[in-house]
């Protein structure tokens, strides 16, 4: 049926065409353009294809530029994909959002007097509401929380909810999501990449906005905090760390909410509390928002096998002193079964019906639910009933429409009626289409049109001392292809933002304070140890990476000139590079990449403390690195690839010492450089400095050190041992001096917490003095290999103590 | 029957643990249904900065224990005065085998005793096709749920040859059942997968047992450390029926219980996560002596 309505797009939606059976959100069943899409579509029909794709693009850099990235499982434990934004918004109407979220919002307290139930009085399993074997099989039902009362008094504070609109243009639930909901961090980037897209302010004025449900989700967890005992209110977030597949979002909520990311390690129990382990000793926790499944958070009580946990936390939870979004455990009320019973449950506990309703679903345990299941079995689609995967998420093994998945043979009643506890059927549901830019393989984005795709929208909560409430908004996941049935939703498609319109400009909510509140200024915050380790790892590979960089440099260079590779000078070189099992024979040495992918590792397990622009240039050098290794050839070549790895590296350094705060963890990124610097210097002067070094040697090292023109400046003759060694080892104005960075770490250790014990050096302190008042007296004759040495023992020392003192 | 029981164990680390978490089950709820507790006493050595006793999910006594400083080596002492009670030698009442389903099913309770818990594969026993094919086999057609329980637990006596070194705490049902070797943890582990298969809600108890047996009967295999059996739902009637597989008999007068649950990993008399960097070694001794005529 072509759409009557579009005169302003003529090509744009000539091919439009709504697919039979199903609802469509830009046109209505009559084939009318829904009034709420009519401003948008008459700005986008105005747009020329080479606009459209040079906007997408935009959209698109913008995603690219900020970092953002979806994680998949797969054998490359670190393989990153482009996040799929899917250009064209979908859009809702004020009222009929208001209308999702009052049903929502029921449906959000009936869950949690389910979930209280479960862990408390347990009437409805007693009253044969809930199968007990049903809840007895579920691993997600934690026995030891049985009995615990949450902190607060609430067992659900943030929830999502996947829902879609059926063919007679009603909403669905699909599946609730409140063991730890990912999605909210990734609506706010779909929406600054629409930004970018749509820029104009007309349509954007009539958009509501999302920053309020943040700031209200992020007072409430304070709230919660000092529910727990925590007079500062002091909340977290707990991440499995950096595999997980939604890790990027936990960085970046993090960030953009201000709390501290930790990782199951960063925390311990003491006294019934939850604590990290900060750089300066434990600091209490009130909150924590999980995103780790609850098995996985206490190896003591919960899953024992769980590397990423904390033994203890449950102990805290069940002494009241600390709160947990979600309680552990409420991941029970996500499994598929349930929503077999909720409707039911919903007029025995509260005598209404649920206003919004979830997709029809049989659990199979009974025996005129399988007669009526293996009668319907066309109709629907049949999997675990344990599952919390979505409908179209198929996993296990699963029917659809009559047959087995994957073309699997086999009886299905048989197995229907042997199966029955382990399995639910849940109607096959068709949903609706929403206006997606399509392009086929080959085509560019200009030569794309709008096509109709399946689309569920996840729609996110938060408790507040006011009642749920709702992000304004949210996260649509779009079909891949042109199949309605929720199948097509499968892994693969894309992700748009929910535009929620209202009929009159949206008033700006500010999130400034209120004028007459005194400005106050918030504490950067404590940095947890293994924070704190990963910086001055970073610190310390960085530097360990450029050096590595100068000396490849300076042997090509040579080569590229003297083309004899047995020149005893180019012999030495190579040997000293052989310490560092650096093997010259490759253009492109495989322990430098290794290098730069170690600074990368530790850059990544931190990246909540970093600007997005340092993040970038740590990428695109680790990728220059890895694309130039085929290609490059000995000499001249590899020189000049070394040099722009150089002004890479030296960029991100830059960036380190001009942008990024003075906090604790700055500190200890420096420290790390520092050390690594004055270690390579001594090392640069054992092997380059020796009497036995061949002719050139000096020379190189003064090279390797980039010090060529302040030597010429300083000492106006050529170079010999000892002006050598003064420059790089006994000059305190020369940042490649050992000198310099002996001060520069004693600067640095100076201001860490407990730097001083009682007025008394402590134990890190005193380990730096010595060597820096053994260089400031010292001449450079008496700077022999002997000393070097020690002060190379000295440094690993000071490392060793650094690390018992504060990153532990 | 009245026993005097005292266990030991040691711990030592290679390197100091940091800030070591500790929760024990060594000492039996105050009452069960077929014994008393008349007295305990656990020590702990180094004294743990906390101590708290409780009472797990499945009603087992617990003392969590936790040092805030860095510690090398852990004494733990049990003292224990315990009546077991002789149980009703009743006739089996048990339903047969195929007739607990709707037992089962008329169960709404999800209390600690509920037969609901030990249906289905918990995270130490999953299911093994292999130990399902053997329960089948041995178990004769028509019998009822005590019947199976002891012609199971019989023909894994049989079958499987008691081994006190060829497993560890963490190998599982399917690897010992394999080699048909192992200690009690194993028997206890193969023959719960094998009841659960059958339908047979089953669960695993740890305890002691008598260290010398009564005049001319044989020692006991497990004797000489803490004990592992089974214990399996009966029906309504009957309800929880107790068999050590590892002996070959009824858990009876002999057996003195100390925690009960799903599988081992609900019942670990010592469960910690230590943040040590090196190995533990662990040595454990067991003395259960009747104390006079009770």
């Amino acid at each position: 049926m072509p759409p009557a309505q579009p005169r302003t797009a003529p090509d744009l939606f000539a091919g439009y065409t709504r697919l039979p059976g199903v609802a469509d959100e830009l046109f209505d069943a009559r084939g009318q353009m829904r009034p709420v899409w009519r401003r948008f579509v008459e700005r986008f029909a105005r747009l020329s294809p080479t606009e459209i794709a040079a906007r997408f693009e935009r959209g698109n850099q913008y995603l690219r530029d900020a970092g953002v990235y979806f994680r998949q499982y797969s054998s490359d434990p670190l393989a990153e994909r482009e996040w799929p934004l899917s250009h064209v918004p979908v859009i809702l109407h004020e009222s009929e959002w208001q209308t999702i979220c009052d049903g929502l919002a029921q449906r959000a307290d009936l869950l949690e007097r389910v979930v209280a139930d479960l862990y408390g009085e347990g009437r409805l399993v007693r009253d044969g509401h809930l199968p007990a074997s049903l809840i007895a099989a579920s691993p997600q039902w934690l026995r030891p929380k049985v009995g615990i009362q949450p902190p607060g008094g609430h067992f659900l504070h943030y929830l999502a909810f996947e829902i879609g609109r059926s063919p007679d243009g009603s909403w669905l639930v699909l599946g609730d999501r409140l063991q730890a909901p990912s999605g909210a961090g990734f609506a706010l980037e779909n929406r600054m990449a629409t930004g970018r897209i749509f820029p104009e302010r007309f349509p954007r004025s009539y958009i509501q906005r999302l920053a309020g449900f943040f700031s209200d989700f992020r007072a409430a967890l304070e709230g919660l905090a000092v529910a727990a005992g925590n007079a500062e209110g002091r909340a977290a977030i707990l991440t499995p760390g950096p595999s997980n597949d939604t890790y990027y979002e936990h960085t970046y909520i993090a960030r953009y909410l201000g709390l501290m990311l930790l990782e199951g390690e960063d925390l311990l129990v003491e006294n019934d509390t939850a604590m990290v382990r900060t750089i300066e000793g434990p600091h209490p926790l009130g909150a924590l928002w999980r995103r780790i499944d609850a098995a996985f958070a206490d190896p003591l009580e919960l899953n024992a096998d769980s590397q990423i946990g904390t033994p203890g936390l449950v102990e805290a939870v069940r002494q009241g002193k600390l709160a947990m979004v979600n309680a552990m455990g409420t991941g029970i009320l996500e499994m598929r079964a349930m929503m077999a019973f909720l409707p039911r449950i919903s007029a025995v506990l509260t005598g209404q019906p649920l206003t919004l309703p979830n997709i029809a679903t049989w659990w199979c345990g009974g025996a005129a639910e399988r007669a009526y299941v293996r009668e319907n079995a066309a109709k629907m689609l049949i999997g675990p009933a344990l599952s919390s995967d979505l409908p179209f998420d198929v996993s296990g093994q699963t029917a659809l429409g009559g047959q087995f998945a994957g073309g699997e043979a086999g009886d299905l009643d048989a197995w229907i009626d042997g199966q029955g506890a382990s399995l639910v059927a849940q109607e096959a549901v068709a949903l609706s289409t929403t206006p997606a830019w399509v392009t086929e393989p080959g085509e560019t984005l200009a030569e794309g049109r709008l096509q109709p795709r399946p689309m569920t929208v996840r729609v996110f909560a938060a408790r507040t001392p006011d009642g749920w409430r709702f992000m304004q908004g949210g996260y649509a996941r779009i079909g891949r292809s042109g199949d309605a049935t929720a199948l097509a939703m499968q892994k693969g498609g894309s992700v748009a933002d929910v535009w929620i319109v209202s009929d009159r400009p949206v008033r700006r909510i500010s999130l400034k304070p209120a004028a007459g509140t005194p400005f106050r200024r918030s504490s950067p915050g404590v940095v947890p140890s293994r924070a704190a380790d990963n910086l001055f790892w970073l610190g310390r590979y960085i530097e360990r990476t450029e050096d590595a960089i100068r000396l490849v440099r300076a042997y090509h260079l040579r080569l590229a000139t003297t083309d004899n590779a047995a020149d005893p000078l180019l012999r030495r070189l190579r040997a000293f590079l052989g310490g560092y099992r650096i093997d010259v024979g490759q253009p492109m040495p495989d322990a430098l990449v290794g290098r730069i992918g170690a600074a990368r590792n530790c850059a990544g397990k931190v990246r909540d403390r970093f600007s997005v622009d340092g993040w970038a240039a740590l990428v695109d050098l680790d990728r220059t690195a890895r694309q130039t290794l085929s290609t490059i050839k000995p000499g001249d070549d590899a020189a000049r690839a070394m040099g722009v790895l150089l002004r890479k590296i030296t960029g991100f350094s830059g960036l380190v010492q001009d942008n990024m705060y003075r906090f604790q963890g700055w500190r200890f990124l420096t420290l790390g450089r520092a050390l690594e610097r004055a270690d390579a210097l001594s090392a640069l002067l054992h092997g380059m400095a020796a009497p036995d070094a061949p002719e050139g040697a000096l020379d190189l090292a003064v090279e390797v050190a980039d010090s060529v023109i302040t030597h010429h400046r300083r000492y106006r003759v050529e170079t010999s041992r000892d002006t050598v060694v003064d420059l790089l080892a006994l000059d305190a104005d020369n940042p490649r001096s050992i000198l310099f960075q002996l001060r520069a770490m004693r600067e640095q250790a100076s201001a860490l917490p407990g730097a001083y014990d009682n007025g008394r050096l402590a134990p890190l302190l005193r380990a730096i003095v010595p060597l820096d008042s053994l260089l400031s007296v010292e001449s450079p004759d008496r700077i022999d290999a002997k000393t070097l040495l020690h002060l190379r023992a000295e440094l690993a020392g000071i490392s060793d103590l650094l690390s018992a003192a504060y990153l532990r | 029957m009245r026993y005097d029981i005292r266990l030991a164990i040691d711990y030592s680390y290679g390197a100091p643990s940091d800030r070591s978490r500790t929760l024990l089950r060594l000492i039996p709820a105050d009452a069960g249904a077929d014994q008393r507790l008349l007295s305990r006493k656990l020590t702990i050595a180094p004294r743990p900065d906390e101590r708290r006793e409780g009472v797990d999910f499945f009603g087992n006594a617990t003392t969590l224990a936790v040092w805030h400083r860095p510690i090398d080596a852990v004494r733990l002492e049990v003292t224990l005065r315990v009546d077991r009670l002789a149980a009703d030698v009743a006739a089996d009442l048990s339903p047969p085998v195929a007739g607990l389903a709707d037992d089962l099913t008329a169960c709404t309770d999800l209390g600690p005793a509920s037969p609901h818990h030990f249906t289905g594969p918990s995270p130490r026993v999953p299911e093994v096709p292999e130990i399902t094919a053997f329960a089948r086999a041995a178990v004769p057609a028509g019998a009822t749920v005590v019947q199976a329980i002891e012609a199971l637990g019989h023909a894994l006596h049989e079958a499987m040859r008691f081994d006190s070194a060829a497993t560890s705490v963490e190998t599982g049902p399917a690897e010992a059942f394999e080699h048909r070797h192992g200690v009690c943890q194993d028997f206890a582990h193969v023959m719960i997968a094998g009841l659960r298969a059958l339908g047979i809600p089953a669960g695993y108890v740890s305890g002691f047992l008598r260290t010398d047996p009564p005049p001319g009967r044989p020692r006991l295999e497990g004797a000489d450390a803490m004990h592992a059996w089974v214990r399996a739902w009966a029906g309504p009637a009957m309800g929880w029926v107790a068999f050590d597989p590892t002996n070959d008999q009824r858990a009876g007068l002999d057996y003195v219980t100390v925690a009960q649950g799903r599988d081992y990993g609900d019942v670990a008399p010592v469960q910690g996560a230590l943040r040590s960097s090196g190995g533990q070694v662990s040595r454990h001794t067991v003395d259960v002596l009747p104390v006079g005529a009770a």
